[in-house]
């Protein structure tokens, strides 16, 4: 965005600039972004560094976790040898259809259990067996008592912040627009408070991205007021990616979405039911989709014979029931519970395994997606009497979870080969600037502990950048007041059109953020294969949707902000649009359908040998342009299935 | 009002109450509710889909959660979560574990190797 032939400047200038200077600056406030506090803080004592933490919402309840969560989705066990560092990185990468980075998974494997044991002593609830080990859900997965999750996590950083005396700062809401680069190198960032007239700048030696994934790039199913109820939170507005694109970094995955399939229409989770309570899913004649269908497994080998089967392909076997008519798809709860209580030795065991069974199924809700408990109450759904609806939702950008979407970052030194390392551990391809959580990618099943874990990985290596370059180039005020004239560019639109009609929302003049989202919305839903396309798209339309992606990026100049919360409303679609442009960019990249039941390429229907490699891609600050680049995946465990 | 995680919640200054200023844009996190000094908040679900008439309504305590559920056909159940399993405010950052080394560039992080439970990383 630019501000040419800009004027009236009247409001912009109202906005008091604020300068802080730090070493580290974290920009972020969720999992990733707590751990990256934790870590920074205690290198940065250590070697007389400061640490600022900028977050868009509120520590004890921004980010992913806000909601809380009723799993906690890796742990390896290592210390008893349940599993070992390479039997983890075998089953992600072949749950991602072999595209994986083994270095930074098994960076972030190795360290895991350590931040969940950390959470238990900070007080995090995790359920116990009699002999005092954790309770599993499936392999890698163990179950806790989650509503306060992010709560006690926060309170950790928090106290690591304040233990840094003057040299600890948290900024809460702030919102981040933009990247502050010197050349080559990443020295802060800008942004703006969405409760007091601030202009925020914010200049360090080192800079985490850890801004989370992006919701509501496509268009969700529920389009009224249930455009809210999103899988991932609608507040991951693609910052993230944003950032390091605009940066010049190069990314990674970005083709790699994520579609969940979740319980119908409020989206509660299925892990527990699938992996707790083994729970089989069905089509409407009752028959197991995962038998019937499972010649088709065959044809995506190796990965179709992975176990467990990869998400993307069980999503692929219940889209063929839905395209042939034999929805709806059920998940058989009552089955499933009455399996369990049927096992029971008398009748008043059976009785006290129902209702225990009963309070965990709803208890799973209630921690982490509570609108499906309320759908249940609102429809009389028992668990123990009815099956309940699953479905695929919209796609969604979180390289933590089974998509893989991301920045390009560097291994650690003394597990990455030489192609994958060229800094500090987690350092993009910009200097001094880090990612983590869903800030960075191929990486999948990272999930809360591992984001967590990871932000720790970034933030240590983000001291260790400070100590090794402690100088950098100050912003000039000519490039800063460029900044904030485009920070506030909404508002002075608003300011300047906005009485030529009566409705302050329709005006030939300018398009408010709601709608930019909704026609973004519509294009990828359309165009680059959203649920409403059944997930399919090809050249050709990849090609529309791209010139109608033009007519956006020019209509951004135009986005307009009756007030701060709307400013935050128009960065978050400027944002979004970026992640559309790289993910439309790289699914046309890649000339094949790699991950069926995320998306198929309709003229490239089948996964190709010489498409076994990373797809990158990078925008260039200076020409504008986008680069595509082949990287090669090379394997540091046997991936033989 | 405070902690919405999507600034949702807005101060009508004549009336002087509170009000979520998007309901589309609202997750249904519920941290509004649970928060609310005065226990003043209800969520009606998102009416594209939802029935009207559950109800699910939380009440905190300093280490547990009690939910009320009422179905749309009236009846009631009640659930009793832990939240956490020592007061707010008491964690130690370091979790009683010492960190083992103090080089940059050593892959052992803060607290480790000790909080791992192994005597040092685990290898590939």
């Amino acid at each position: 965005m630019t501000c040419q032939n800009f004027r009236d400047m009247g409001i912009t200038e109202s906005y008091e600039t604020i300068r802080v200077k730090t070493d580290i600056l974290i920009l972020g406030g969720g999992m990733a972004a707590c751990g990256a506090a934790y870590e920074a803080t205690h290198w940065a004592k250590k070697n007389n560094l400061s640490v600022a933490m900028v977050d868009k919402a509120s520590m004890d309840r921004s980010g992913a976790v806000a909601m809380g969560l009723s799993a906690i989705n890796m742990y390896l066990g290592l210390k008893d040898g349940d599993n070992t560092l390479s039997d983890y990185v075998k089953y992600v990468k072949n749950d991602l259809m072999g595209v994986a980075r083994d270095d930074l998974v098994a960076n972030i494997g190795r360290h895991v259990d350590s931040s969940v044991h950390l959470f238990e002593k900070w007080g995090l609830p995790i359920w116990k067996d009699e002999e005092g080990k954790y309770v599993h859900e499936g392999r890698w997965q163990i179950m806790i008592n989650g509503e306060s999750y992010k709560s006690i996590v926060a309170e950790a950083a928090k106290k690591a912040l304040e233990e840094l005396g003057d040299k600890g700062q948290y900024f809460e809401r702030v919102f981040i627009t933009n990247p502050i680069m010197d050349g080559d190198r990443c020295t802060g960032a800008v942004g703006f408070s969405v409760r007091e007239k601030k202009f925020y700048v914010f200049e360090a030696n080192s800079v985490l991205d850890v801004m989370g994934g992006a919701v509501h790039v496509f268009k969700p199913k529920s389009v009224g007021e249930g455009l809210g109820r999103s899988w991932y939170p609608p507040f991951n507005s693609g910052a993230s990616t944003y950032f390091t694109l605009k940066s010049g970094a190069e990314m990674t995955c970005q083709e790699v979405r994520f579609v969940p399939v979740r319980f119908k229409d409020a989206y509660g989770p299925v892990g527990a039911w699938f992996l707790l309570f083994k729970a089989k899913a069905t089509n409407s004649l009752g028959e197991d989709y995962m038998e019937t269908r499972k010649d088709e497994l065959q044809k995506w080998l190796p990965y179709g014979n992975a176990k467990p089967t990869p998400a993307n392909l069980r999503n692929h076997l219940m889209m063929l029931e839905v395209n042939e008519g034999k929805g709806p798809i059920y998940m058989r709860t009552e089955e499933a519970i009455q399996k369990i209580v049927d096992e029971a030795e008398d009748e008043k065991t059976a009785k006290r395994t129902l209702k225990k069974l009963e309070a965990e199924a709803w208890e799973d809700f209630l921690d982490m997606t509570i609108s499906q408990a309320l759908l249940w109450a609102s429809t009389n759904v028992k668990p123990e009497e009815t099956p309940s609806e699953i479905a695929a939702c919209e796609p969604y950008f979180i390289g933590s979870h089974s998509g893989a979407s991301g920045a390009w970052v560097s291994g650690p030194e003394d597990l990455a080969p030489e192609s994958y390392h060229w800094g500090y551990p987690n350092m993009t391809t910009v200097k001094g600037l880090f990612a983590a959580g869903d800030a960075s990618g191929a990486s999948s099943h990272k999930f809360s502990s591992g984001s967590f874990t990871e932000g720790r990985i970034a933030g240590k290596g983000a001291a260790a950048f400070c100590v090794d370059n402690p100088d950098f180039t100050t912003i000039s005020n000519e490039a800063l007041e460029e900044m904030k004239k485009e920070t506030f560019l909404p508002m002075e639109i608003f300011a300047e059109h906005g009485s030529y009609t009566e409705d302050p929302n329709v005006n030939p003049n300018f398009i408010k953020p709601q709608m930019f989202m909704f026609r973004l919305q519509k294009i990828m839903d359309e165009y680059v294969g959203g649920a409403g396309s059944s997930f399919r798209t090809s050249k050709a339309l990849l090609d529309r949707g791209m010139t109608f992606l033009e007519f956006m990026k020019e209509d951004a100049l135009k986005l307009a902000a009756e007030d701060t919360h709307e400013l935050m409303r128009c960065w978050e679609n400027i944002h979004r649009m970026w992640q559309a442009e790289s993910h439309l960019r790289t699914i046309l990249f890649r000339e094949e359908t790699r991950w069926p039941g995320y998306y198929f390429r309709t003229d490239f229907p089948e996964m190709k040998e010489d498409w076994k490699c990373f797809a990158n891609c990078k925008w260039n600050p200076e020409t504008k342009e986008w680069e595509m680049i082949k990287r090669d995946i090379i394997d540091l465990v046997d991936p033989e299935i | 009002m405070h902690v919405c995680p999507n600034d949702l919640m807005a101060l009508d200054k004549d009336k002087m109450k509170a009000y979520n200023r998007a309901p589309d844009m609202c997750w249904e996190c519920y941290n509004c509710v649970k928060m609310c000094p005065n226990q003043a908040i209800e969520i009606r679900g998102y009416a594209d889909f939802m029935p009207l008439g559950g109800v699910v309504q939380p009440m905190r305590s300093s280490d547990a959660i009690m939910w009320s559920v009422k179905f749309r056909n009236g009846e009631l159940k009640r659930f009793r979560f832990k939240t956490r399993t020592i007061p707010e405010g008491t964690a130690v950052p370091d979790g009683g574990f010492d960190t083992g080394s103090d080089d940059l560039k050593s892959p052992l992080l803060r607290t480790e190797p000790q909080s791992t439970g192994m005597d040092d990383l685990s290898k590939l």
